[in-house]
């Protein structure tokens, strides 16, 4: 395939580098620096794409992000992705595109049918053609209308690319670089602020690059470049091409997206896809320019329409000629321009202008250069099934609502322009509210709402030269107040070409009996009848008219039909169009990849992994590891073919048989010091705290001031003024900031500094009967008897070159030890402890055994901590002190807390002894009875008694006080199980605990 | 993403943070008598204005401190922020 529309000695590609890609099937060339869409143009081909709803076909409108559909399916390195922008992508070897929303072809699409239907199709279709019946919707509406509508198809395999996140500051970001963004910029720099400019586009300067001005003696493109290099070599500017700053948020927080890699025929290896950036800006330029309106009439998206300044920028950029027949049908002067470059290029353009006349610089250009211009006519409809063919053009009469003198143009292109409109969105999105402008009859940033200041076209400013003065002075400005400077660069002379007036009429009418599409948004289908619809129907805020008919929904969102909608709302109603006001401009401006939005954040890397001193000995010794907050904890470890639960019955019963090692590192644990930590730890848990001795530990149970419990575990004290807290792995950081409220905000006055140690201590629990006699293999100089280490004692041990904090204090219920020492001599500590429990056959165990022997002992843990239940659901009211105040305590005195039939812990049996119970379960008195059937509590832990080899598990029931011995149920019906079940204590294992103080 | 000047550190983007609440609430002296209704309003009620709050931070991923932070909750916009012995008068 030759490139048959690529002219020549124009545009800025490199034509010494040719490359190839393939397009349905079909091999195509391009150059280097063409984009996908800019490549296919060359190649003649428009037709890219069928429509959302009626699958018309689709080709290319626009030259960059306003582009509303073409969008295609890409393929690259066998990794497919949808929703590809063409007027973006810039073309690089090994690419295969398809067309998207068509089946078997894009010139041969059965889903055509919908727009032969079309009546049947208007604006909330959904919502009155498939209400009935029912239960079609499900089965029948819902997957035929997913088929037929949407884009591309997302892959179902991880996205291959890297994507990363950068944080920057700067003085002043300037966001786009056209002639103010640019000005605004090099005005800024000069005056010593850190500057960042961003450009969406491969090549800096907007509009520039296809203007025909000159500034400073300079032709437009090359003050751009000399700009530009001199922004580059100044150390206070970073300036970035392809970058998109797509989100304006709160205290100036910009977000920005840059391209790295699609461009990059042979990008190193670990070069990301794209960078998002999060800038927070002190002042932020908005010189986002603005956006060329599609004009609306008759059959006006066939491919091979589009706007007038995109078809110019691919001559000028691309050395393009979208057609070599083109029509160009405007409502103001700047269409001129594109006609007067085709014409420059030796294709010979009609121009159909909507005006009576226009007497200024361009048009007599035009003119002079033999160009036909039909006045005070409109387009009345086309023609043209997979590219446009011809026009019907016709003259409008005084009130511009119907047409005369008919006639047929033949043409290949037809170039529409509706008149400008400033791309605001950045502005309206950081809280500005907009203002309706009658001359340019568009919208304008009004008053800024944070530190944003508006130049150039997006502020209506359209000629070169008020851009220009714009950019320059805000620039110096704005920097100004930030660097104290006063170093002034002045805007230099430029010159252009003066535009007249534009004609306020924009949608055309219908020739006469003809109900054809005209339509206003071409990435949602939406037409001039199915708003007229919505207003017929009673809508009337604009913001509902949006919802009704999708105008300007999805990745568009509206660039080239929020005006004209709403001015047709506006037109309908006969109000004036800031009566109507204008829909809400969401993040993001342009559609983001979730991979930038995502970054690294990938996988493992999601979160930070903590893992203890031990992890290593784990992995090296079968652990299978579980997740606990952003801990991974051995769960069991696997010998041979051992299932989870006959791995953790294994550590368990050898728990309770001989002697086991547990890693407890994760467990909080919270250093606290100072003259008035008892009063603290007494008003911070139930039980008192006051008198407990020095080299003693206690167990403890803190409330929220609602009366809940929140977390417990056993503090030590250490010294007269010193206390090791333990929390739960789960609660351990919520403690802490609850510490460091009570003891910063309500007691201030208490001399007490709180300071989590979590990671500083390693630590091992050693649990069984035999946990002595190790302990004195580990010590054996040390008094370790019942007596010298009595239950709940704790102990400093000299530990070969460091100390040891040994803590008698027990989990599992048996006799038990738990040894702490510094983290770095934590996989020594283990070592020496395995070592020393060789002979008396120690093994490690994980948290499934831990959970099985907390259960049957009836000790409560997370699973029974909620956050929902008070000290005596929980059996822990024994804990509640009398005698003194503490956090909480005024909540229990509340009528319900203290319901004779409150709901209490207990454990349940299964009465064959065999059955596990799930956990979840609901625990009911007859399973049989009518829905909804009463609900007396839920199962909150379940294991398998080692001790007692049945199932055991532990519920918070309805009156469990005095349900000891019933008969109940469980019922799962998520597993569709009802199990019967008997009451019984809580405390299934040495009920008296004779073993920890054994 | 807002960002709050820590007073003890300085600027900080508000990832470093957790809210914590209104910072007029005062929670009744230990070992007194409450009324119902006292106690009540302590724990569940709680205003939620539009416009200027005086409220509580805690730096949670940088000095651990808890200040407060007059902000406008309507606009986001934080006024100024003050140590917790600050004397700041009426809030609003």
């Amino acid at each position: 395939m030759t490139q048959n529309y690529r002219l020549k000695d124009i545009g800025r590609i490199d034509r010494n580098h040719e490359i190839s890609f393939i397009f349905n099937g079909k091999k195509y060339f391009g150059y280097k620096g063409d984009t996908l869409a800019s490549a296919l143009l060359a190649n003649g081909v428009h037709l890219i794409a069928r429509s959302f709803k009626y699958h018309r076909p689709r080709g290319i409108l626009a030259a960059g992000v306003d582009d509303p559909s073409a969008k295609v399916q890409l393929i690259k390195d066998g990794y497919s992705e949808p929703n590809i922008n063409l007027t973006e992508f810039e073309l690089v070897e090994g690419l295969e595109l398809q067309s998207q929303n068509c089946w078997p072809s894009v010139s041969v699409d059965v889903g055509e049918i919908n727009n032969l239907l079309n009546r049947f199709f208007p604006a909330g279709f959904y919502y009155k053609t498939f209400m009935w019946p029912k239960s079609f919707w499900y089965s029948i509406y819902e997957p035929f209308i997913r088929k037929a509508a949407g884009f591309g198809v997302a892959s179902l395999d991880p996205d291959p690319d890297r994507y990363e996140h950068q944080y920057e500051h700067c003085d002043v970001l300037v966001v786009g670089s056209g002639p103010s963004g640019l000005s605004s910029a090099l005005a800024a720099a000069k005056n010593g602020a850190r500057v960042i400019l961003a450009e969406d586009k491969p090549r800096f300067g907007g509009s520039l690059l296809t203007d025909e001005v000159t500034i400073g003696n300079k032709k437009g493109e090359e003050w751009v470049d000399d700009v530009i290099s001199e922004l580059k070599s100044m150390p206070n500017v970073i300036i970035k091409s392809r970058s998109q700053v797509f989100g304006y948020y709160d205290h100036n927080m910009l977000v920005m997206f840059e391209r790295k890699r699609d461009h990059l025929q042979d990008p190193a290896k670990f070069t990301p896809r794209e960078k998002l950036w999060y800038i927070r800006a002190k002042e932020v330029i908005i010189s986002t320019g603005s956006i060329e309106r599609p004009l609306v009439f008759a059959n006006n998206d066939r491919p091979g329409i589009m706007l007038a300044s995109a078809a110019k920028e691919y001559l000028k950029v691309y050395g393009v000629a979208v057609g070599k027949k083109p029509l160009i049908f405007t409502n103001n002067d700047s269409a001129y321009e594109t006609a007067i470059e085709f014409k420059n290029n030796g294709i010979q353009p009609t121009i159909v202008d909507t005006r009576a006349s226009s007497e200024n610089q361009l048009v007599n250009e035009a003119q002079k250069m033999g160009i036909d211009i039909l006045f005070e006519n409109g387009i009345a409809n086309t023609s043209g099934h997979l590219k446009v063919k011809s026009a019907t053009v016709g003259k409008l009469n005084n009130e511009k609502n119907s047409f005369t003198n008919l006639q047929k143009i033949d043409c290949d292109c037809i170039c529409v322009s509706g008149n400008w409109t400033p791309t605001v969105h950045l502005a309206s999105q950081s809280g500005n509210k907009l203002k309706f402008d009658e001359e340019s009859d568009t919208f304008l940033p009004n008053q800024s709402r944070q530190q944003e200041t508006v130049v150039g076209a997006a502020n209506g400013s359209f000629t070169l030269k008020e851009s220009l003065d714009e950019g320059f002075e805000q620039g110096f400005k704005i920097s100004s107040k930030i660097t104290n400077k006063n170093n002034k660069t002045n805007a230099p002379i430029s010159d252009e070409k003066s535009l007249g007036k534009h004609d306020k009429f924009w949608c055309m009418p219908l020739p006469e009996g003809k109900h054809y599409k005209r339509f206003v948004d071409f990435q949602n289908d939406v037409a001039v009848s199915d708003i007229e619809l919505a207003v017929r129907e009673g809508f009337r805020s604009i913001e509902h008219v949006k919802r009704y008919t999708t105008l300007g929904m999805a990745t568009d969102q509206g660039k080239t039909s929020n005006l004209n909608g709403l001015q047709l709302v506006s037109n309908i109603e006969k109000k004036i169009v800031p009566e109507v006001g204008h829909t809400t401009f969401r993040p993001p401006y342009t559609s983001v990849t979730i991979g930038t939005i995502i970054g690294r954040e990938v996988s493992k890397y999601y979160r930070a992994t903590r893992k203890s001193p031990m992890h290593e000995w784990h992995e090296r010794n079968n652990a299978v590891f579980v997740d606990a907050g952003l801990w991974l904890r051995p769960r069991y470890y696997k010998h041979g073919n051992e299932t989870l639960q006959e791995a953790a019955k294994r550590e368990a019963a050898n728990v309770r048989k001989n002697v086991g090692i547990c890693d407890v590192t994760s467990l909080g644990k919270i250093d606290i010091k100072g003259p008035d930590s008892a009063e603290f730890l007494n008003r911070v848990y139930t039980n008192a705290w006051l008198k407990l001795p020095v080299g003693k530990a206690r167990y403890g149970v803190m409330l929220r001031e609602d009366g809940m419990v929140f977390d417990d575990g056993t503090t030590t004290r250490i010294s007269e003024n010193h206390f090791h807290m333990t929390t739960t792995t789960a609660q351990a950081a919520n403690v802490l900031s609850h510490l460091e409220y009570y003891l910063q905000i309500v007691w201030p006055e208490l001399e007490v500094n709180v300071l989590s140690t979590t990671e500083q201590w390693a630590g091992a629990a050693i649990a069984g009967p035999k946990s002595r006699e190790l302990l004195s293999k580990l010590f054996p100089n040390e008094d370790i008897s019942n007596e010298g280490l009595p239950f709940m004692g704790y102990r400093e041990f000299k530990f070969f070159d460091t100390t040891a904090r040994v803590f008698r204090i027990s989990f599992s219920g048996e006799l038990a030890y738990e040894v702490n020492v510094m983290s770095d001599f934590g996989e020594f500590m283990w070592d020496k402890i395995i070592e020393a429990g060789e002979g008396l056959g120690i093994q490690p165990y994980g948290t499934e055994a831990l959970s099985t022997l907390r259960i049957e002992m009836g000790h409560v843990a997370g699973s029974e901590i909620d956050g929902r239940l008070i000290s005596y659901d929980l059996a822990l009211d024994g804990m509640l002190s009398k005698k003194k105040d503490f956090i909480g305590k005024r909540s229990l005195n509340r009528v319900a807390f203290n319901d004779e039939n409150r709901e209490r812990i207990v454990g349940i049996v299964p009465i064959d002894k065999k059955t596990s119970i799930p956990e979840g379960s609901y625990i009911v008195e007859d399973p049989n009875a009518a829905f909804p059937i009463p609900k007396l509590g839920h199962v909150s832990a379940s294991c398998w008694s080692v001790e007692r080899n049945n199932p055991f598990s532990l519920a918070i029931i309805k009156n469990g006080k005095n349900r000891k011995g019933e008969k109940l149920f469980a019922v799962s019906p998520v597993k569709n199980m009802s199990i019967p079940v008997e009451v019984v204590s809580q405390h299934y294992v040495d009920p008296d605990g004779e073993r920890v103080r054994s | 993403m807002l960002e709050i000047k820590c007073p003890y550190c300085g600027k900080r983007s508000q990832n470093e943070f957790a809210y914590g609440g209104d910072a007029t609430v005062k929670r009744p002296e230990l070992n007194k008598e409450v009324p119902d209704e006292e106690w009540d309003t302590f724990v569940y009620y709680r205003k939620n204005p539009r416009g200027n709050h005086l409220e509580l931070w805690h730096h949670i991923s940088g000095c651990r401190q808890w200040f407060k932070a007059k902000r406008n909750t309507a606009t986001h916009e934080i006024i100024d922020t003050f140590e917790l012995s600050d004397d700041i008068g009426d809030a609003s």
